[in-house]
């Protein structure tokens, strides 16, 4: 029998690979051939469902079906029960916390509901590693319509006019960049698909590569056929193994069909796409920087201008795209930019990945219109705060972006209005915290980041950021003063108008934002020396409230220093000298007696 | 295999390509027509593995493309296995009962290629799921 009736689609993402996804699918297989299934039943391969917190994730077709934290040892019973008798297999369902019911449909999951995808629209649908599925869901449909039925000039304006905008964090038309880099005649062009995602806790770029690799190699013949290019390199970090490979055999797979080579399409258009392996700076997700690390330089940004579109790789025009922004370009060119124009904002058109990260409940991969409100993402499709805790502060735009807080939660996320609130929209990073995290803390954490990743060209960001670094260690310390406060403002301000590239410019956010939004935090560090959330070591404070302490004795069992005092039924008292702060006592006490 | 030269040569690679997509999109439609088998215990133990293969190899042969096949649990009609269901969009759901291999390639060639009922194996022509 030539036709299948039923798809197991199984992520093999790198979250949901490092859970064993790949022992499942040979259990899978293994199952339905000791059952004579194997011939109407096929086990797919795919990219990242985007709902990580869940993984790994099976959805089965065509009943679209969708089963969580599915473990290899799951396999018997999935064929057993779904495959040979037709019965859901109730534990691995979605039970939604809020209803208490288990949701089957992938659809009816709160997490999926207010989602559009568009660059994540083949993620978990195909297989990223066959060409036949990526063609069959459209596939190189755009490149063969841009080569075959349009002009360079028409491309352009098309993606120009559908308003697309840099995904890398740039935000700068896409259509112009193209355009720029169209003028400038020569022999000689490039186009380059940054790959380098430095930020800390984000993974768009990955997902999409690791799932839907083709759409980024199509897109990328589509902007070089605009711009009048016949080379392509992606650079993307050593440390994505498992992206590389998928672009590999894309790449491979793209050759032999012909999209990439010499007359592509039966035109005069030549095309060809090489990997090169960055090293993981942070910095080289700047573009110029990117184009000397490629040049076998120090991955240091130059000034600007010349811009890439005038000078770049090898000082000729060079186009430089993030891989989400590649993403988006197929879809636009066979939807047209009308389609596109009716998602998100007046300025920022489409839709934004966010990797979202940190205290919620549901960790995952989202896309978003554009114009969400931040109290949605967070709330409705993170499902909340973890352990029911209160919501402290999100961070948008990774570790040079700024901290929002709860009032600040109806900001739609666009552009700008991330701008003006004192964070961006970077590439996609978002991370919750909550009421036990200490804002000093994270400025200092995001700091020591920057400081890090700094290369060291410009004085501003090489020196500033290591004072601003020195100055919230000594705070978190509990040596602060009154003028370190003002000078963290000042010197913050002084960098980011004074630093060469984007990391030098927005990496006083994290420190800038917290105190513009949470300076009584500082205040209690530095006039209080008291840590209110608990985490600087050297500021932390447990009392015990006699009111409230029943004298049970079960902080006075668990001290390890034995530093509590007290008789059982009496209020107990902690003593300060011999306390090492551990948090101990506070975990263990049940009548909320232990104050930090 | 030679190289794609032009749009007629990828859309021919996305037709066939297609075909062994279909199921992942089909269930997704609205207009697409469901066939319901019981796989329990009993269906299974009645044949209901080979009406299975047989609805399925004449789905096949036809080229139905907005048929698909979900095995089900019980339905309850112990005495009627094998039982197979059809949902047509918009209509009441109709329930088949002793459906061997023979009468499901019968049901696909009469019931939903030609609309025409096969009375006198109807079990159930409406019932509601409480």
């Amino acid at each position: 029998m030539s036709k299948y009736r039923s798809h197991i689609l199984v992520c093999v993402g790198t979250g949901c690979q490092s859970q064993e996804s790949n022992d499942l699918i040979e259990q899978l297989k293994h199952e339905l051939k000791s059952r004579g299934y194997e011939e109407e039943i096929q086990v797919v391969k795919t990219g990242c469902f985007g709902f990580c917190e869940k993984g790994p994730i099976i959805k089965i077709l065509p009943e679209d079906v969708f089963y969580i934290e599915v473990k290899p040892s799951d396999a018997k019973e999935i064929v057993e029960e779904h495959i040979v008798k037709g019965r859901r297999v109730e534990r691995l369902l979605y039970e939604e916390p809020n209803i208490q019911k288990r949701l089957e449909e992938q659809h009816d999951i709160p997490f999926y509901k207010k989602q559009i995808r568009i660059a994540l629209r083949n993620c978990g649908l195909i297989n990223p590693e066959d060409i036949r599925e990526y063609i069959a869901v459209d596939g190189y449909l755009a490149l063969g319509k841009a080569l075959t039925e349009m002009k360079q000039e028409e491309v352009i304006k098309l993606v120009k006019d559908s308003g697309l905008r840099g995904r890398g964090g740039g935000g700068f038309s896409t259509g112009y960049k193209w355009e720029l880099t169209y003028n400038n005649k020569n022999d000689l062009k490039f186009i380059i698909c940054n790959a380098d995602e430095g930020d800390p806790g984000a993974f768009m770029d990955r997902s999409i590569l690791e799932g839907d690799p083709h759409s980024v190699l199509e897109a990328m013949a589509i902007g070089a056929y605009a711009i009048g290019a016949e080379k392509g390199y992606v650079y993307i970090r050593a440390e994505y193994p498992l992206a590389i490979h998928r672009l590999k055999i894309a790449i491979e797979q793209a050759r032999k069909y012909g999209f990439l080579g010499e007359g592509v399409f039966g035109t005069k258009f030549n095309f060809d796409i090489e990997l090169k392996y960055g090293a993981g700076a942070f910095v080289c997700g700047e573009e110029t920087a990117l184009l000397n690390s490629i040049e076998g330089g120090r991955g240091e940004p130059n000034a600007k201008p010349p811009f890439p579109a005038e000078s770049g790789l090898w000082n000729r025009p060079t186009c430089v795209n993030n891989v989400e922004t590649f993403a988006n370009v197929p879809p636009i060119l066979l939807n047209g930019p009308e389609w596109f124009n009716k998602i998100g904002t007046e300025k920022s058109r489409g839709t934004k990945v966010f990797a979202l990260a940190g205290k919620v409940n549901n960790v995952g991969l989202i896309e978003v219109p554009m114009g969400i409100k931040m109290r949605e993402v967070i709330f409705d499709i993170g499902g909340g705060i973890r352990d029911g805790k209160k919501f402290k502060a999100v961070q948008t735009g990774g570790p040079s972006g700024g901290c929002i807080p709860e009032e600040l939660l109806d900001t739609a996320i666009d552009f700008e209005s991330l701008k003006e609130i004192g964070s961006m929209m970077g590439s996609g990073g978002m991370i919750v915290m909550d009421e036990d995290d200490c804002m000093v803390n994270i400025a200092k954490f995001y700091l020591e980041f920057t400081e890090e990743e700094s290369c060291g060209k410009c004085t501003p960001c090489r020196i500033g950021n290591r004072r601003l670094h020195e100055i919230l260690i000594k705070i978190t310390e509990g040596k602060g003063t009154k003028e370190d406060l003002e000078d963290l403002k000042r010197l913050g301000e002084m960098i980011k108008i004074s630093s060469l590239c984007g990391l030098g410019q927005s990496s006083p956010n994290p420190v800038l934002s917290t105190l513009k939004y949470f300076y009584n935090e500082y205040e209690q560090h530095v006039f209080n020396k008291h840590c209110p959330a608990g985490v600087c070591t050297a500021l932390k404070k447990y009392e015990i409230m006699s009111d409230n302490c029943k004298g049970c004795t079960l902080c006075k069992k668990v001290c390890p220093v034995e530093c509590i005092e007290g008789n059982t039924k009496e209020a107990h008292k902690i003593d300060p000298e011999k306390c090492i702060k551990c948090g101990a006592c506070f975990e263990a006490c049940k009548f909320n007696a232990i104050a930090k | 295999m030679s190289t794609i030269k032009s749009l007629d040569e990828l859309k021919k690679i996305r037709e066939q390509s297609l075909k062994k997509m279909e199921l992942r999109t089909v269930g997704a439609e609205k207009d697409s027509i469901k066939i319901l088998i019981g796989m329990a215990t009993c269906g299974i133990a009645a044949g209901a593995r080979d009406t299975l293969s047989g609805i399925l190899d004449e789905i096949d042969k036809q080229n139905l493309d907005n048929v698909y096949v979900v095995q089900v649990g019980c339905m309850g009609y112990c005495y009627a296995e094998p039982v197979v269901q059809v949902n047509m969009p918009g209509k009441e759901p109709i329930v088949y009962g002793n459906i061997d291999a023979k009468k499901g390639r019968e049901i696909i060639n009469k019931h939903i290629q030609k609309g025409e009922l096969l009375e006198d194996l109807i079990i159930s022509k409406s019932f509601h799921r409480v």
